[in-house]
């Protein structure tokens, strides 16, 4: 199977199980299983081509501009960790499916955990490093959705805070120096990158290059100084725990570290960072481990710990630490995700998982414990077992390793670590499983089903073959660590075998194990010692400083974004008027070519009266209704501007939307004041005053400048003039750039218009559902209401003229081709027709009349349009050619057929439904408000009895 | 002519600052408007002025003004009517949930509303 799907199918599959929610657990958990299966097994049929040496790939070109490509490549390594990632999600689905109680949301997890396997996998096949750091991220980012999957638990949701932040980070910084890399190689191919080991570590950015990297791995795999986060993060779901802090996402920097092993080791730096961070994670772990209670904190640690060791290996910068860190990969895997789970049977079956209250469970869960036992030996490095070798090949390292010019720090601190390690393994099996039974459990434990304890069975089944027959799995071993180590050295090893003879590491492990058992036999007295002394606490540490850079932003925010609009408005018009200023300033102004055309008295008038009204309008502001009629005027000027200088069209347009805009905003002040209250100081008017000079002198000299010169290149208007005939069938051009040739245009803008009508719809829904309603019912109105609200002259008028209007609309929308007009326009005079009958009739008898919901109305508009766009698909053209014929019917004269017609029938829907729907919201508020509904379009209606009008008349009062 | 435009522009656009830095909603609301208007002249502005030559074509027609700003300022206005419905809608929510129709965020002292 291709490696594209390998990644592809979790990320799909994801989808399933949050949609199957309702289909039951077992469906839910089965559709999760059988696409980790089905990409398991198709990463299974590339596994011979990898044994066979050859690395397996696929390209897709994404972002070939910026070097960011879709390229997988699958060798050992890859082979490895996603054989590793897939086969241990098989079990932990199962597992997960049978641990997740019945008030959890199955399909969430499932998904979530789909996501985090697409991620994982994806990360350990990139080969291209900029899409690794985008999987990267979202193993980040998932990791954060499980972790905090009980959203209920405040541990959870700090604990996945806490994981994102530090992850995040180190995600960030290893941006930095993946990009570094990047520009040293000229390539962000990993393959390429692998290749240059010599440019590289010349380079002198190598050092910040490896710092940034290393930031990433330490953050991701918790090694020290970034190790808190990960025992914080047990809070999640133990099967989380089990898959993403054991086996897969921790082990991702790792799987970094291991795949730039090449590349980046072998230098004095690598080696000194990375292998004192791996000892100290190693023996810091080691030891927290020991004093925990919880057992899933004391695996945490011990996970941290592992992951030391495994990091000091490939500091080592040698063949053989290669090779023991990819074996301890693998056997930690296999222990530690069976003791994951071991553990949340424990949690699962006896309700807690406080070491401290258990004891004795030997005897009632006797499944677990010999699962558990098994692990927790092969950790603690029992012979026969798997962890026994690899720690032996980490402690056969050690001694060859010298650190800071001594050969005894590395060996003694290994030795410390692997006691502990071996101390805290007793531990788990001593004080939970042996010892008498008690009978203080919160719930009485026995061994869980078949799908609890089937998963880490299977892991320990894996744990025994591999210590007793070694030979099985080596050459497996040697394969991923030759593809770990690349050209760069040789290793020397041929055999993982479980006696060396009497080497010094024989005898460290020994020492290792008895001390364990030693410390088991003090333990009481060292837990003393150990509470009594004082230690940092990271969480404190880390959210001190989460709250001290929180201070420091809004020390700095808070003082220049105060939630003051009129401040923000300010400050952007001082910057854009200064930016003006200063381009006018230091730019080069070309000599005025065009003649200034003379102006008749007609415009002189029409400008004066615009002028004036806009003045106005400054001045007499805060009477508002006054204000509305002087935009009313200066609307009505800008549009008769229109007409002059030849935009019929938009004169049309801007004569129409004033009317709705006029409508709309008597709406609004129905029920906002009627005055605006004076509350600006004297001198705060003349500063705005002001700037509004500045801002207006500002427009007009660059109005005036460019009017009076040519366009600095030629417009391309001459295209649309001489091609909207032939090419578009219009002798309109504007219809025709509209409909035809920026149609796409048009079809963004009418959806745009219909988002912001259903926002409105939606705002006002959440008004009349929210407190502001019981507000709305008992409102008073501020203006005495008229007692004959529908008055007969005006309903009469309306219905005779609507017929004509429609007509009017009709004949506007037919012509818009060839002629002024078009869907918008004809969409708007249809709006105002409507209009006129709720004002005249009233709301709900208009309503009453309806057919189409708004809604329907805009949707059907957007769909036509886009419909008519697609058909030019069929004829194997781009989306919204159009196409145009003339046709005769007699005795009628030759007319046109366009699909463009159609295209302006979609605008046209989409306008009425999007203005109609705006002013309909509105009005929908002020009807709650005030007035019961008029059963008759007419208050008063001489051919109709009842009511009586006097009845009427108090009905209105009562409001 | 040109003079009348570019004046009307800036006259436009000096009101239309003046409202928008008040502190109500609908002086605000008015000063967009205005501010509408004169972002609308000044795109249709740039296709120059030509007085009596409309994009309408016609084979006595000497010369057309330049159609493509014409078609670009159709939509803005019909867009602008969507936007200022828009924030109509919300000066009005925000006016109705909280008495108060204030564009800046008023002091905590202030803002103790008493609901009904």
């Amino acid at each position: 199977m291709s490696l594209l799907l390998v990644v592809a199918l979790p990320f799909f599959g994801a989808l399933l199980p949050g949609v199957m929610n309702s289909a039951g657990r077992a469906a839910c958990a089965g559709v999760t299983f059988t696409v980790s299966l089905i990409a398991f097994i198709g990463l299974l049929t590339n596994l011979p081509t990898v044994l066979a040496g050859e690395v397996v790939t696929a390209r897709v070109e994404w972002i070939p501009a910026l070097g960011l490509n879709f390229t997988l490549m699958l060798d050992g390594l890859g082979f490895f960790f996603a054989f590793l990632i897939l086969g241990i999600g098989l079990l932990i689905i199962t597992y997960g499916r049978h641990y997740l109680s019945r008030d959890d949301n199955m399909g969430e997890f499932f998904t979530y955990l789909l996501l985090f396997q697409g991620a994982m996998v994806g990360i350990v096949l990139s080969d291209n490093v900029l899409l690794l750091l985008v999987f990267w991220e979202l193993t980040s980012l998932s990791s954060f959705l499980l972790i905090g999957y009980w959203k209920h638990l405040p541990e959870g949701r700090q604990g996945a805070r806490m994981a994102l932040a530090v992850t995040g980070m180190g995600g960030l910084a290893m941006i930095g120096g993946m990009l570094i890399l990047g520009q040293i190689v000229g390539s962000y191919d990993l393959s390429v990158i692998l290749q240059n080991r010599a440019l590289i570590q010349a380079d002198p950015l190598y050092v910040p290059a490896l710092i940034l990297i290393l930031l990433g791995c330490f953050t991701k795999s918790a090694q020290f100084p970034f190790h808190f986060w990960l025992p914080h993060a047990m809070a999640a779901p133990t099967p989380v725990s089990a898959y993403l802090h054991s086996a897969t996402m921790v082990k991702a920097g790792i799987f970094l570290m291991a795949r730039m092993w090449p590349v980046l080791s072998g230098t004095p730096e690598w080696f000194v960072i990375v292998t004192t961070a791996g000892l100290i994670t190693m023996v810091l772990g080691a030891v927290i481990a020991l004093f925990k209670h919880d057992l899933k904190a004391l695996l945490a640690f011990s996970t941290v710990s592992h992951l030391g060791l495994i990091t000091m290996l490939l500091g080592t910068g040698t063949a053989f630490g290669a090779m023991a860190a990819v074996f301890h990969i693998l056997n930690h895997a296999t222990f530690k995700a069976a003791l994951f789970m071991s553990a949340g049977i424990v949690d699962h079956e006896a309700h807690t998982r406080d070491i401290r209250r258990l004891g004795g469970l030997r005897r009632l869960m006797p499944v677990t414990f010999g699962i558990a036992t098994l692990a927790a030996l092969s950790m603690a490095g029992i012979p026969f077992l798997n962890g026994f070798l690899s720690k032996e090949m980490m402690l056969e390292e050690a001694t060859h390793t010298m650190l800071f010019g001594s050969e005894w720090l590395v060996p003694v601190l290994a030795t410390v670590g692997s006691l502990f390690s071996a101390a805290y393994c007793f531990r788990f099996i001593g004080h939970t499983f042996l010892g008498p039974v008690r009978d203080d459990y919160p719930h009485k434990p026995h061994d869980p089903g078949a799908g609890m304890w089937v998963p880490p069975a299977i892991l320990v089944t894996l744990v025994v073959v591999i210590g007793v027959a070694p030979f099985l799995v080596q050459d497996f071993v040697f394969l991923v660590a030759k593809a770990v180590i690349g050209d760069v050295a040789m290793l020397e090893v041929k055999y993982i075998k479980i006696w060396h003879g009497l080497v010094p590491a024989l005898y460290m492990s020994i020492i290792a194990v008895v001390g364990g058992l030693a410390l088991m036999l003090i333990y009481k007295p060292l837990l003393k010692v150990w509470e009594t002394t004082p230690r940092p606490e990271a969480k404190v540490i880390f959210e001190a400083i989460v709250e001290a850079a929180a201070r420091m932003a809004q020390s700095i925010i808070h003082p220049l974004h105060n939630g003051s609009f009129t401040r923000y408005a300010m400050i952007g018009l001082v910057a854009m008027i200064a930016a003006g200023y200063h381009a006018w300033t230091t730019g080069t102004v070309a000599e005025p070519v065009r003649e200034l055309q003379a102006a008749g008295a007609v415009p002189i008038a029409g400008w004066g009266m615009l002028v004036a009204a806009t003045a106005g309008l400054v001045l007499l502001h805060r009477n508002r209704l006054l204000a509305l009629i002087l935009i009313g005027i200066v609307g009505l000027m800008v549009s008769i501007g229109f007409v002059y200088l030849s935009a019929p069209d938009l004169a049309m347009t801007q004569f129409t939307v004033e009317v709705v805009t006029i409508i709309l905003l008597l709406l609004a002040l129905n029920f906002l004041p009627n005055q605006t209250p004076v509350e600006s100081t004297v001198l705060r008017r003349i500063r705005d005053a002001a700037v509004a000079v500045a801002g207006g002198l500002a427009t007009f000299a660059l109005a005036y400048h460019y009017m009076l010169r040519e366009a600095v290149t030629t417009p391309i208007s001459e295209f649309h003039l001489a091609n909207s005939y032939k090419g578009g069938g219009g002798t309109n051009v504007v219809n025709v750039i509209l409909v035809d040739f920026r149609g796409f245009d048009t079809y963004g803008e009418i959806i745009v218009l219909g988002i912001a009508a259903l926002l409105i719809y939606a705002l006002t829904e959440s008004l009349l559902n929210g407190p502001v309603r019981r507000r709305l019912l008992n409102r008073v109105p501020d203006q005495p209401r008229a007692g004959d609200m529908h008055p007969m002259m005006m309903v009469v008028l309306t219905r005779v003229i609507m017929p004509v209007v429609l007509l009017v609309g009709f004949y506007i929308f037919l012509r818009g081709h060839n002629e002024p007009g078009g869907g918008f326009i004809a969409g708007l005079i249809v709006s105002i027709a409507v209009v006129m009958q709720y004002m005249a009739s009233g709301f709900a008898w208009t309503s009453a009349r309806l057919r189409y919901p708004y809604h329907g109305v805009i949707g059907a508009g957007v769909l036509v349009a886009g419909f008519t766009g697609i058909g030019s698909w069929f004829v194997a053209q781009p989306f919204l050619t159009s196409a145009f014929t003339y046709v005769r019917i007699p005795p009628f004269d030759k007319f046109e057929l366009a699909t463009a017609a159609l295209f302006d029938l979609g605008v046209f829907l989409a306008v009425v439904g999007a203005v109609m729907l705006s002013l309909e919201s509105f009005s929908r508020l002020a009807r709650r408000a005030d007035m019961p509904d008029a059963e008759f379009p007419m208050d008063i209606d001489p051919s109709r009895s009842d009511p009586p009008p006097v009845q009427t008349a108090e009905l209105k009062e009562g409001n | 002519m040109e003079l009348i435009v570019a004046s009307a522009i800036g006259v436009l656009t000096a009101a239309g600052i003046y409202l928008v830095l008040r502190l109500r909603t609908f002086p605000v609301i008015l000063g967009m408007s205005l501010l509408t208007y004169a972002v609308n002249v000044f795109l249709f502005a740039s296709g120059r002025l030509t007085i009596g030559a409309p994009p309408i074509l016609d084979d006595a027609a000497i010369t057309y003004t330049d159609p493509l700003p014409q078609a670009l300022v159709l939509t803005a206005i019909v867009i602008s009517f969507g936007m200022t419905a828009v924030v109509v809608m919300i000066g009005l929510g925000a006016y109705l949930g909280s008495d108060d129709d204030h564009v800046d965020d008023q002091p905590e002292s202030d803002a103790s509303e008493e609901r009904p």
